[in-house]
């Protein structure tokens, strides 16, 4: 096999790049086939380009050949964004991990698309600075995977998602151009480009550099651990807060099961007979901090909180919040699969939302979990599932339609931070009519005329003209 | 018919066409073909839940008019409040207030719009929710094009606390190291003399940042010279250090208000190349405030 000719296409990449950053053999391809999604496709070729002339390079044989692209991250993402379709060439990032540029004056760093989303708050922490979105997945996830995305994170309920902190994105686009996006002034000439291709999914290019903006360490943080002997009591609790005109820095909730997984994982001291609790920071200035935890406590305590506990020490914090960050690991204690949905509702919708969730899941005997950024009212229901048990998947993505469409139905949204990808693409017109679908369209159109940056994501086919089709052809579940 | 479908129809689909909201800043991106037909955004707040913080108002409505409305329940927007400025307005030509130092751009603070598409069409961006990657992020477009994408109807905008207390301070001091010294300031602006700070929260902590600016309490801020605004990174507002025009400089955002008209900034060339695409994707036959550019 190895003394086959390579595929021109494949010659060509390796000319343009370098041998051994082109891989092609079954087991790499088959690691590529996904990412942390449960959707699997099948890529052509994997390259590993280390620069943007590299990328644009990557790009252009992709043109020649007339082969699409998907570029990729770390592929933590959970829709099936990075999932390749229609024998691409996959164009990973992840070798990209430099940080080019800190400028503690300005608050500014430019980066690499590899470089992860923890590196990047380590290497500015003797700054007292941090880069603010802090996906749960942060140790392993790409800063380039998280504009791609949009991605969110615990603190970004009082911070904003990643689009509030990407200022200039140098970006490869589909016809192997590459045009500076944003920009480090606050009101760049012309559109705002560099807004549209946040969370746009690897459909209108590669970006190849990225200037984020970093945020100063809070000078005072209260981190507060509530605990309910019901999941209601709990989301009205998150709902008095807001009510009572606080943006917490982060506010999350776990329920139960999760509670009882993540105490056995971590050992912070979560009450293991709790219904639910409620994780709860507020930061900023020391008197300003003050008050806020103790709206936060009142709050808690006239919904029947059975104890507040504040952490003592930055190690508690930390403790409390490894607790919070580490619950995926701790599921997969439990069972070998899980399907996490991520839906957003009003935040004052939460308590029934809540019920919804709970009952649609025992309708269909899965076991449920809930553990998420109740704050912003981003719901991440997460269902634990052996997937060799016989038709337990078709239960899975049954109750996974109903969880989505009961959110929908209390005013939500498809997604709050992991994007549509393939997942999600054919629910958008649960939320959007054909014209606002055509309208998003015409935005691809603009950057990628020819749809030759990953296909196949984000709009169901037929957005623009032309025919539905379900699941693309080569995708399986 | 709603509102919206009205102000859909009059839009219609043929023809040059303008939206006009409260003039204030009627000539950035240059003057409309006077042929335009004008056409004015439904206006009123048409929905708002305190505990939600966010508000559903028509992009007509008064900015002013909206904040007195949210300040009775102790919120605001992060929109600048322009004496006769309306909603639909300043987020189409989105250029930020005084305190967006604290608040961010505007372009953050819309979260759903309602628009009206060259062909007519009412068409939703975005979604009602603080947090939302359902789709491409359309609104953030939609800000600062000027109109000449789509009108703005009706918006969804996230809704801030207002803060306990709001003070200004002023006198001579180094804008640079204070902008480093306080912890999210609202504000700090610079005539190359004297240095303006705006303070915003817990009493006590106004107070202690004030005791670390150490500026005496000022009545507010200067008047801002009207000739033209400059955009430039926020390090190199230090270049303007000695310099004899008259101007106010926006430290840690990097505006500057020139009593001098700003010269023009062109967008690189394969970026402009962009911009057209865009705009030809969304208004191919141009009748969408013609004569002006984003």
């Amino acid at each position: 096999m190895n003394e086959k000719e390579p595929l021109p296409l494949v010659a060509d990449l390796q000319r343009a790049l370098a041998p051994d950053r082109v891989r092609v053999s079954p087991l790499e391809l088959e690691l590529y086939a996904r990412d942390a999604s449960i959707i699997a496709g099948r890529a052509e070729v994997v390259c590993f380009p280390l620069t943007t002339a590299e990328v644009q390079a990557a790009v252009r044989v992709c043109r020649k050949h007339g082969r699409p692209f998907v570029p990729r991250g770390s592929g933590t993402g959970l829709a099936g964004g990075a999932t390749p379709i229609g024998d691409p060439v996959v164009i990973v990032t992840t070798k990209m991990t430099r940080i080019l540029e800190v400028d503690a004056d300005e608050r500014v760093a430019w980066v690499e698309p590899g470089v992860l989303n923890l590196d990047l708050s380590r290497a500015v922490a003797h700054l007292g600075l941090h880069y603010a979105p802090d996906p749960s997945s942060q140790q392993s996830c790409s800063i380039g995977g998280n504009v791609a995305t949009n991605s969110g994170g615990p603190h970004c309920l009082l911070y904003g998602v990643t689009s509030a902190h990407v200022l200039a994105i140098e970006v490869v686009l589909p016809d192997g151009s590459v045009a500076m996006l944003g920009g480090l002034d606050p009101e760049p000439a012309g559109y705002d480009l560099r807004g549209a291709f946040v969370g746009s999914e690897g459909t209108m290019g590669i970006a190849t550099r990225i200037a984020v903006r970093l945020t100063p360490l809070p000078p005072a943080v209260r981190t507060l651990l509530l605990d309910f002997t019901s999941v209601d009591d709990a989301a009205a609790t998150v709902s008095g807060i807001i009510a009572a005109g606080l943006v917490p820095a982060a506010l999350e909730m776990m329920d139960a099961e999760i509670t009882r997984a993540v105490e056995a994982f971590v050992h912070a001291g979560f009450p293991e007979d709790a219904a639910a609790v409620l994780l709860v920071e507020v930061d900023g200035l020391a008197a300003g901090v003050d008050a806020a935890a103790s709206v936060v406590a009142e709050v808690g305590r006239a919904h029947g909180a059975r104890t507040v506990r504040v952490a003592a020490d930055e190690a508690e914090r930390a403790l409390l919040w490894k607790g919070r960050k580490s619950a995926f690991g701790a599921i997969a204690r439990i069972a070998p699969n899980y399907y996490l949905h991520d839906a957003v509702v009003p935040r004052t919708r939460l308590v029934e939302v809540m019920r919804a969730v709970y009952d649609i899941a025992r309708r269909h005997d899965l076991v449920m979990m809930n553990v998420f950024h109740a704050g912003d009212g981003n719901l991440h229901p997460l269902i634990v599932f052996d997937r060799r048990a016989d038709g337990v998947l078709e239960r899975v993505m049954a109750a996974g339609e109903e969880i989505i469409q009961a959110c929908v139905a209390a005013g939500g949204v498809l997604s709050g931070e992991h994007g549509i990808g393939l997942e999600k693409r054919d629910y958008m017109p649960l939320i959007f009519s054909a014209d606002d679908l055509d309208a998003q369209a015409r935005l691809r159109e603009a950057f990628d005329p020819d749809g030759v940056a990953n296909p196949e994501k984000v709009l169901p086919a037929g957005s623009r003209c032309g025919d539905l089709q379900k699941i693309p052809e080569g995708a399986w579940i | 018919m709603s509102a919206l479908e009205r102000f859909a129809a009059e839009v219609g689909a043929e023809g040059p066409v303008t939206v006009v909201g409260g003039r204030t800043q009627w000539d950035v991106g240059g003057a409309v073909d006077p042929a335009a037909r004008e056409v004015r955004a439904p206006s009123g707040v048409v929905e708002f839940e305190p505990a939600e913080m966010t508000v559903r108002c028509g992009a007509g409505t008064r900015v002013k008019e909206l904040d007195a409305a949210l300040g009775e329940h102790g919120q605001c927007v992060a929109l600048p409040a322009w004496e006769g400025a309306s909603v639909g307005g300043v987020l189409a030509v989105g250029r930020s207030g005084l305190r967006r130092l604290r608040l961010g751009p505007v372009r953050d603070a819309l979260l759903e719009a309602r628009y009206v598409s060259a062909d007519g069409r009412l068409i939703k961006a975005g979604g009602p929710t603080v947090k939302n990657v359902s789709g491409f992020d359309l609104c953030r477009l939609l800000v600062g094009s000027l109109g000449t994408l789509g009108f703005l109807a009706e918006v969804v905008l996230r809704c801030r606390p207002l803060p306990a207390v709001s003070r200004w301070f002023a006198g001579e001091a180094e804008p640079f190291d204070l902008v480093h010294r306080l912890h999210q300031p609202s504000s700090i602006l610079w005539d190359g003399t004297t240095t303006w700070v705006l303070l915003e929260g817990h009493p006590a902590d106004v107070e202690d940042q004030a005791r670390l600016a150490g500026l005496p309490e000022a009545d507010g801020p200067p008047d801002l010279p009207a000739g033209g605004r400059v955009s430039m990174r926020p390090s190199s507002l230090r270049s303007l250090t000695g310099r004899r025009a008259t101007f106010v400089a926006e430290i840690g955002v990097g505006v500057v208000h020139t009593a001098e008209p700003a010269s023009p900034v062109a967008a690189a060339p394969e970026v402009a190349v962009l911009n057209r695409r865009v705009k030809q994707s969304f208004d191919p036959t141009g009748r969408l405030n013609p004569g002006r550019a984003a």
